[in-house]
């Protein structure tokens, strides 16, 4: 691994990472059953080279922003790469967004020029809202067909400038990324991660995890999400590591390609990590009697020898034919994004798959604690991360409070929110939000949230003022968004829900036709952005002189009603 | 050729037969994800089953940001 301590930037790290590790694999692409590509860094270096020297030449320099909305594939990380060098700024945005989602986001970051893929550009385009990102001023796209109407876009493939493109040296307090954790409504909230908070946190989770070449990550968590962008980018190259990109996501390829690449690491949302465990017990229970029992009978032996620590060698001997369906070679499965059920990491961890458990926000830098298997803590998140200061605030009488964190992966602000950041950070502690505790081991457990927001278990951070937007103008008194277990808080991170308040006109009912206005609203959204039930208001929300509802004042005025009478619905 | 109709029809029976919900009880217009309880996980299940019932390839992003079945049988028309 390239010490990063002496490094100054992504750009610089990456730059040097190309030549150290020149002739190792780093990006292995495969569509379903063909691979696509495989490049060396080597490769990788004189396919990124061209694209730095053709954004230079229209006009990209330092501290230029550039967006990459892309599925995750290897021109991701060549374009990501090819902007660090030119000393850009780095914005990933989620392809998973609406067009209008997209422009908007692309309006507030400020980028001048956007690289993606023609089939998003095509819908892209069609947006009304392109007029108003006047900033974007050059638009790449890949893989677009012969004869594609480009719509002002230009080839990706085709942008190559001759010569040698110059390398801009950036320092660690300068702005590397602005990454958005959520905000497509009123507020985008466009963390500005400096070059220093990706550096350190590289240090700190390599130091548990290590990569080095002839590792493989299998890269399925989008790439602009912090955690892929970490461990399926930055940490693999500053190590020698190589990269695998599906280009189809169907579970069915997603496990032919652990055998097929003898994954090493692989990182998943709790959603996916689930599904998984439903397979595997479909199988273990398909089992004749006699074979169960046998297996059964494996399994206690693997979890009485691993109690205190993984033993993978001794695992993969035991459970011979689970780890073959793994590929032979997975040291550990990351899962980040949203919380995870004890019972689901305890499940593959009694199958001597160790589950990299953490917890982290983008604000932080990734991850603020990870589970260091020494030994396994399925009930926790982990001990906090080297380098990383995590106290409890205001504890209740059982200990648990706001965690907030100090550390150079901290953040240097919200872009354009100056307010919202002095809110977060507060005399350079940043408050999570959540509530949790440290056990008598330094083990940290999380126990709810103290924001109004909620996290699926597909990794989606949703603020319920985002959702509002979509039921302007609906027809009653007055509206809001709620999650559930911010009105009636609950001890728990899952099973989160959003709830729409209603407060009715005089006279007004919950009609059939006001039902399905709202649902057809709610339709319109995004099926993890949807609100799961309706609750009546029956007085005017609270609100400050500026009109802005006191959503905490309404919230404890809404507890006030049985949770489970008051929520109907939709 | 199946006409848009036929595909559509298609991709309900094979959706409530996958799901094993009353084939009389999804429409067009449904949200899949609504109506069947699935998560995107589920659907990608459901698109694999489709694929294979109709001998084409769905890329991932034709079907992005597609929820109801008749989206969905007009992107798979297109590819028949």
């Amino acid at each position: 691994m390239l010490d990063l301590a002496k490094y100054q930037s992504i750009g610089a790290a990456l730059k040097d990472a190309l030549e150290e590790f020149s002739a190792e694999v780093c990006l292995i692409e495969s569509d379903r059953e063909r691979e696509k590509d495989r490049l060396t860094y080597c490769e990788f270096k004189t396919r990124a080279h061209p694209l730095a020297k053709a954004l230079q030449n229209s006009g990209f320099s330092a501290n230029d922003r550039a967006a990459i909305i892309m599925t995750n594939q290897s021109k991701w990380l060549i374009s990501a790469y090819a902007i660090f060098y030119c000393g850009g700024v780095l914005v990933p945005l989620d392809y998973k967004l609406t067009p209008d989602d997209q422009w908007q986001l692309l309006k507030h970051s400020n980028a001048s020029v956007l690289i993606t893929e023609y089939p998003i550009w095509r819908q892209l385009a069609a947006s009304s809202l392109r007029a108003s990102a006047v900033n974007v001023k050059t638009i790449l796209i890949t893989e677009a067909p012969p004869n594609a109407d480009l719509s002002g876009a230009h080839r990706w493939e085709e942008s190559r400038g001759a010569g040698e493109p110059t390398f801009l040296p950036r320092r660690r307090s300068d702005v590397a990324t602005i990454v958005y954790s959520s905000g497509t409504g009123g507020r985008p909230k466009g963390c500005m991660m400096t070059h220093e908070n990706y550096l350190e946190q590289c240090v700190a989770l390599t130091s548990l995890y290590p990569f080095a070449p002839g590792v493989r990550y299998l890269s399925i968590l989008p790439t602009n999400h912090a955690i892929d962008f970490m461990v399926g980018f930055f940490g693999p190259f500053t190590c020698g590591a190589a990269v695998v990109h599906l280009r189809t996501l169907r579970p069915e390829y997603v496990r032919d390609a652990f055998p097929k690449y003898k994954i090493t690491y692989v990182s998943l949302v709790p959603l996916v990590l689930k599904n998984l465990q439903k397979g595997l017990q479909a199988r273990f229970d398909a089992l004749p009697p006699g074979k169960r029992k046998i297996f059964d009978a494996l399994v206690a032996i693997n979890k009485a020898l691993t109690k205190s620590q993984p033993r993978l060698a001794l695992s993969r001997r035991l459970l011979k034919q689970v780890h073959r369906a793994f590929g032979g070679e997975l040291r550990a499965i990351i899962v980040g994004g949203a919380f995870t059920e004890p019972q689901t990491l305890q499940f593959f961890y009694d199958l001597g798959v160790p589950v990299a458990n953490g917890y982290g926000l983008t604000e932080a830098g990734t991850a603020i604690t990870v589970n260091d298997l020494k030994p396994f803590r399925a009930d926790t998140v982990g001990k906090p991360l080297p380098g990383m200061e995590v106290r409890i605030l205001n504890p209740d009488a059982d200990g648990i409070g706001e965690v907030s964190v100090r550390s150079k992966t901290v953040m240097s602000g919200y872009l354009n929110e100056p307010e919202l950041t002095a809110e977060t950070i507060v005399d350079g502690w940043l408050l999570t939000g959540d509530l949790g505790r440290f056990d008598s081991t330094g083990h940290l457990q999380l126990f709810g949230r103290k924001k109004n927001m909620i996290v699926t278990e597909e990794g989606k951070n949703i603020y319920p003022e985002d959702i509002e937007a979509a039921f302007e103008s609906l027809p009653v008194e007055e509206f809001c968004i709620f999650a559930a277990n911010y009105i009636w808080p609950k001890r728990s991170m899952t099973g989160e829900q959003l709830l729409l308040v209603l407060h009715l006109e005089q006279g007004q009912s919950l009609t059939g036709e006001l039902r399905q206005d709202i649902s057809a609203r709610n339709n319109r959204l995004l099926n993890y952005k949807r609100v799961h039930g309706i609750v009546l208001f029956a007085e005017d929300f609270p609100r400050t002189a500026s009109l802005k509802i006191k959503r905490n004042i309404l919230a404890e005025r809404l507890a006030q009603q049985d949770r489970a009478n008051a929520i109907l619905p939709l | 050729m199946r006409t848009i109709d036929q595909t559509t029809q298609e991709v309900l029976t094979l959706a409530s037969t996958h799901f094993q919900v009353p084939a009389n009880s999804l429409a067009p217009d449904d949200d899949f994800f609504k109506k069947l309880g699935i998560n995107s996980l589920q659907a990608l299940e459901l698109l694999s089953r489709l694929e294979n019932h109709f001998g084409i390839e769905l890329p991932d992003y034709e079907v992005q940001g597609v929820s109801d079945f008749r989206t969905l049988a007009s992107r798979i028309q297109s590819r028949l």
